[in-house]
This record gives C-alpha cells, structure tokens and sequence, in this order.
C-alpha cells in the first residue's frame, strides 16, 4: 500500500495544480538560460558561419559588429595580395530601421559573396540574379516574395532562411555583396550633384593654368574616372589564410598594414563576449540567478505547505505506531514526483513556447541536467523541512 | 486471571507553581486480560492524560507501567514506544480519525501493513474485522462517504486489527446518538472478549453501563472504584 499514490489520487486536482504551476515557473527559469545560451549563439553565429580565419577591419576599431569599421572597397584586393593569403573576400553587414506596411522592421544586411547556397534555406531558393533579390530570415517576418524597397531599389525576397539573426538579435537579410554596398553608400540624388559641383568650385579655386575645360568637363562626368564621389565603402575583410601557411605569420603581415586591425576568428568572438553582449549576458545570467532562487523558495514553501496539510494524518500514523521511514518515503515521494513531473512538463511546454519567442532560445543538455538536479534537490530540500516538521510531530495531537 | 496492565504512582502536572494543574495524582489502575472497564469522570478529571500515558501517547512525569509483564515505563520509557504501540495497544477516539485518502479497508489494513504484514493476508483479516462490525459492504469507501457511526466502527476495527493486549477509547461514542452508542460498545466488548483483549473506556454515556465488567471513577486525578 502506497501512501504517497494513495493521497495523491485522493487529491488529483491539487496534486494537477501544484505541478502545473511549478512547471510553469520552471519553464521560465529553463527558458531564461536558453536565452542566456541563444544570446550567446547569436552573438557569434555570424562569425561561425564565415569561417574566416581573420577578420580584417577599420584601424583602431572592433568592427564590423561591436563597432562600426569602414574600409575602402579596394582594400580587399590589397589583403588577397599578401603573401599566405588563400581568399580574401569584402564583408559588408549594416542595420537598418524600416517602416514596411504599417510595422517597424529591424534587418541586418548582409552582402553574399555567392549565391548563400550554404545559408539554411527553409523556403525559396539562394540568390539567382546578381542583384534585386533578397534572402531574408524567418524572423524578420517577411514572407517569399515580398517587395521591399531599400535605396533606390526595390528587392524581393526569394528565400527565407532559419535561425540566422544578427549579434544585436535581429533578423539578416542576405543580398548580393554590390547591392549591400549600394543599400550601405545610398545617397540622395542632390547629395550627388552637391558634391560634383564643390568639386568643380574647388578646381575653379585653382590656379589658372593647372586645369583645364576638359578637366572641367570630367569632374562634372558620372562615369568617367576620377570618380565624382569617393569610393564606396565596406565593413571588413574576410580572409582565408592558405594552407600549409602559419595563421599567426599571415596575421602578422596583415597588421603591418598601417590603415587595418586585424583579428583572428577567435579573438572576434572574444570581442562579442567581452564586449558586444557582456552587459545582457550578465543581465540575464543574474536574472537567471535570482529566478532560481525565487523557484527555490516558492517549491520548497509550496512542498512544505503539503506536508503541514498532513500533520493530523502524520500524528495518527505514529500513533499507529508507524515507522519513520513510512512517513520519509511518502513525503519525499511525494516531492520528487512533483518535482519532476513538473521538470518534464516545463520541458514539453517550452518545446512547443521558445519558438514563440521573439529572442532565440538554445536548450542546452548540460543546462537541462543541471536544472534538472537542482530541481531534485530542491524537491528533497523541502522534504527535509517536512520530514522535520513530520517528526517533531506529537502523535498526541490527533487528541486535539 | 493475568494482569494486561499495571500502572503504579502516575503523577502529571501541565505546567508551574500556583498555576499548575495536577493531571494525574498518584493514580493506580490495573486490567485483567479480556476485561472491558468503564472510566467515568467529571470534565477537567484527568481522564484523557491517564489514556494517554497508558497508551504510551504523552509519558506522565513519574510511574510505572507494565504492559503484559513488560516494564515499559518507570520514570521514562523503558522500550521502543512507537514499535510497542504497534502491535500491542489499539486506540479510538471521539473523532474517527481515519486517514482520508484510504478506503474504510485500507484504513483497517494499515496498522498491520506498519507491523509488515503481507498484503494478502492483512487485507483478508481487514474484510474479517468489517464484516464483525457490519461493513463489510461499505469496505471500498472513503471516510468522507461514511456517516459517523460507520467512521466510528472502522475506528474501533482499525483499532483491533494488530490484536492488541490493549484497547484505548476516549469518549468512543459521544459523537453518536444513544442507540448506536450502545451499539458501538456492544460490538467492542463482544470482538474485545474474541481477541482476549482487555478494553479501557473513557464515557459519558451512563445508560450503557451495563455492558462492563468493571467501572472506575476519576475526579482531580485521582482514581477509584465505584
Ligand atoms: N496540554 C495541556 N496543557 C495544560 N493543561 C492541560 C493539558 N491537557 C490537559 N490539561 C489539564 O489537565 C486537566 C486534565 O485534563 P484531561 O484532558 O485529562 O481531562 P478529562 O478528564 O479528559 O476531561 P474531559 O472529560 O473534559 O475530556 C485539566 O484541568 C486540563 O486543563
Ligand atoms: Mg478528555
């Protein structure tokens, strides 16, 4: 005869209750450090997925996601020449702020150097046309063929990708590398003329005899070379080292460079952790803390309040002459039951609620199993203060 | 006849100096095997503490208690009292006090499931016993689906499940009208004198008196015959 099962049956509902709350509160405290994991994961995914092995940036900066880094375009053809390099690649990624059918839109754009067959696809097809074609992510909520106008031109996305967000969280937009430079260096028409002809101004400020009409004429020209405005810029460089080279001697001859900074993979992601997201991880790790704590309180006082609705029940069994073990196992059963019927439900529900999250939630293993053992602990904590209570208990006081 | 219980010199004060209450004062009692005895009093008599020192519930300050020739009490347990309980005193009081998630058998069950006997045999013993007290056909319900005489007859089987040497009962029937409180007594003294237990009552109830063998009178603590 199971006491325990016995009771419980006896008061199903509450018993359903209880545990239904407590997973509740677990599911919270489980989703807290699977956004403490997704912030984490997001913060480097990017620098994951490029696989570069340096990261080629403005001087002085931690570009191009902790701070903004600005290079010349042509400085990807000055890196591939070094010496060990495999690859070097422009990287062009910005976030900007739409208004798009009545909603606010954040988006980091992203240029492709290919056609982002590697990108995970879950609808559509990567790139086809070199430019006007977007590839954007399920959480930027912009359904396959969606029109967008971003500059001056009007994109439409053919694919839509899973789980790829930005450090700062917000959904990627994957266009073509030229018309991520041109969405990035968009400037407005009289910007344009503006500038062509303060470079006219300045030439005619010259002294006479070192220019010329033709000249003149060039200047005011917006296809022939010089160019009327400066070189478009991008956000770093991507580079493969070749193999067979040291990374680190390759790494070396790019710094003595004397306009880039340059960081392996490794150190990029140390910038993100470090810097970039150090203040939320903290944030939400104490968050996740003190939530821990609160859950703590709440199943111990929840766990021991069942077992003070028992004294009567408890001081007729020892008056009965039962054995401390029989009051230990059915308050401790009791307990872990709760306890981890309340663990599995918080798993399940929170399979089917963390997608519905508007920040990533990675269910870590490790996580799990520490939560799951703080969870036992906390259960035979607070059965320790009920056995207590139990024992202390007077079989005398069935008389009143 | 041989002597269930001796009890010798048991004094209890509840409390200090002027305000104190002597409980018990120097109260002697003694129960032949299969002896069913009436404890009368007045209210505030210290009825209820003597019980509960022999039942081994709440030590009394001093004395001696020998149970069927155990010394289990000379100014301090002299055995493991919970173990003893089990298998050798039987208690019902005013209020059943069934355990509410057990069935009217399981409630019977459970002192000889607590003294590890097996399921099968503890739960054909359980049926006997109800069956002694006329519910047998109520054995599946809860005490909540019971009335309070029934309550009070799964008591006093529950009670006699470990054929206890001793039978406690504390005002058994003064929750039930006079019919059925005789009834009630009329059962136990019947099952008592099959089980060759020896029953001591704490009642009210002087119209059933007829039913002991033997009645005793406490006032202020201390005890006599009448
Ligand atoms: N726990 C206690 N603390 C202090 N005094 C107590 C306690 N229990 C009983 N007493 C006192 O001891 C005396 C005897 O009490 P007891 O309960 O034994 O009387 P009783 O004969 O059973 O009375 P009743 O017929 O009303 O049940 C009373 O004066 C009571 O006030
Ligand atoms: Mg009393």
């Amino acid at each position: 005869m199971n006491l325990a099962l016995k009771d419980i049956r006896f008061k199903f509902g509450r018993f359903l209750l209880t545990t239904f709350g407590i997973s509740l509160l677990l599911m919270v405290v489980m989703g807290m450090g699977g956004i403490y994991r997704g912030l984490i994961q997001e913060a480097t995914l990017i620098i994951d997925r490029a696989g570069a092995d340096i990261w080629v940036v403005q001087k002085q900066t931690k570009g191009p996601f902790a701070e903004v880094s600005s290079l010349p375009r042509n400085m990807e053809y000055r890196i591939a020449a070094i010496e060990g390099v495999e690859s070097a690649c422009a990287f062009i990624s910005h976030t900007v702020q739409r208004d798009f059918q009545g909603r606010v839109i954040r988006m980091t754009i992203q240029g492709l150097p290919d056609d982002g067959q590697w990108l995970p696809l879950l609808k559509g097809r990567p790139l086809r046309e070199s430019h006007f074609e977007m590839l954007a992510d399920k959480s930027a909520q912009l359904p396959l063929g969606t029109r967008i106008r971003l500059g001056k031109d009007t994109y439409e996305v053919v694919g839509i990708t899973g789980q790829m967000n930005a450090p700062s969280g917000d959904a990627m937009v994957f266009v073509s590398l030229d018309d991520a430079l041109s969405i990035r260096n968009d400037i407005p028409a009289e910007g344009i003329r503006s500038e062509r002809e303060a470079r006219v101004r300045r030439f005619d400020a010259m002294p006479y005899g070192s220019t010329s009409a033709e000249h003149v004429e060039i200047l005011r020209s917006a296809s022939k070379r010089p160019a009327a405005l400066p070189g478009r810029r991008i956000s770093a460089v991507l580079v493969k080292v070749r193999e067979g080279w040291n990374k680190e001697e390759v790494l070396r001859r790019i710094r003595e460079l004397p306009d880039v900074s340059a960081y392996t993979a490794d150190e990029q992601r140390q910038i993100m952790l470090g810097g970039f997201v150090a203040r939320s991880r903290r944030q939400i790790r104490l968050f996740r803390t003190i939530l821990l704590i609160v859950s703590t309180v709440v199943m111990t006082l929840v766990l021991f309040m069942l077992t003070m609705d028992k004294v009567h029940d408890i001081a007729m069994l020892k008056l009965l002459g039962a054995r401390n073990g029989v009051m230990i196992e059915m308050i401790l059963t009791q307990a872990l039951l709760i306890g981890c019927i309340a663990f599995g439900v918080a798993r399940f529900l929170g399979q089917w609620a963390y997608p519905h999250f508007p920040r990533r939630v990675v269910l870590v293993a490790a996580d799990l199993w520490l939560l799951f053992g703080i969870v036992v602990g906390v259960s035979i904590l607070a059965s320790v203060a009920g056995v207590v209570k139990a024992m202390l208990t007077d079989a005398g006081e069935v008389l009143s | 006849m041989k002597q269930a219980l001796l009890a010798e010199n048991l004094c209890k004060r509840y409390g200090r100096g002027d305000t104190g209450v002597t409980a018990m004062d120097n109260v002697a009692i003694s129960l032949d095997t299969g002896e069913v005895v009436a404890l009368l009093g007045p209210s505030g008599a210290g009825k209820s503490t003597l019980l509960t020192a022999l039942g081994l519930i709440r030590p009394p300050d001093s004395g001696r208690i020998v149970i069927d020739g155990t010394v289990v009490f000379d100014n301090g347990y002299k055995t493991d009292v919970r173990a003893f309980r089990r298998s050798n005193i039987g208690f019902v009081f005013q209020k059943a006090n069934l355990l509410p998630f057990l069935t009217a058998r399981e409630n019977v069950q459970l002192p000889m499931e607590l003294d590890d006997i097996s399921g099968g045999k503890s739960r054909r013993r359980a049926m006997e016993l109800l069956e002694q007290f006329g519910m047998e056909n109520r054995q599946g319900f809860k005490p909540s689906e019971l009335s309070g005489g029934q309550q009070q007859r799964v008591a006093i089987a529950r009670a006699l499940a470990n054929c206890p040497k001793l039978l406690f009962a504390d005002e058994p029937t003064a929750a039930l009208d006079s019919v059925m409180g005789r009834k009630v007594m009329e059962m136990m003294k019947r099952v008592a004198h099959d089980f060759q237990t020896s029953v001591l009552v704490v009642t009210h109830d002087t119209r059933a008196l007829d039913v002991f063998d033997r009645i005793l009178r406490m006032e202020d603590g201390k005890i006599g015959e009448k």
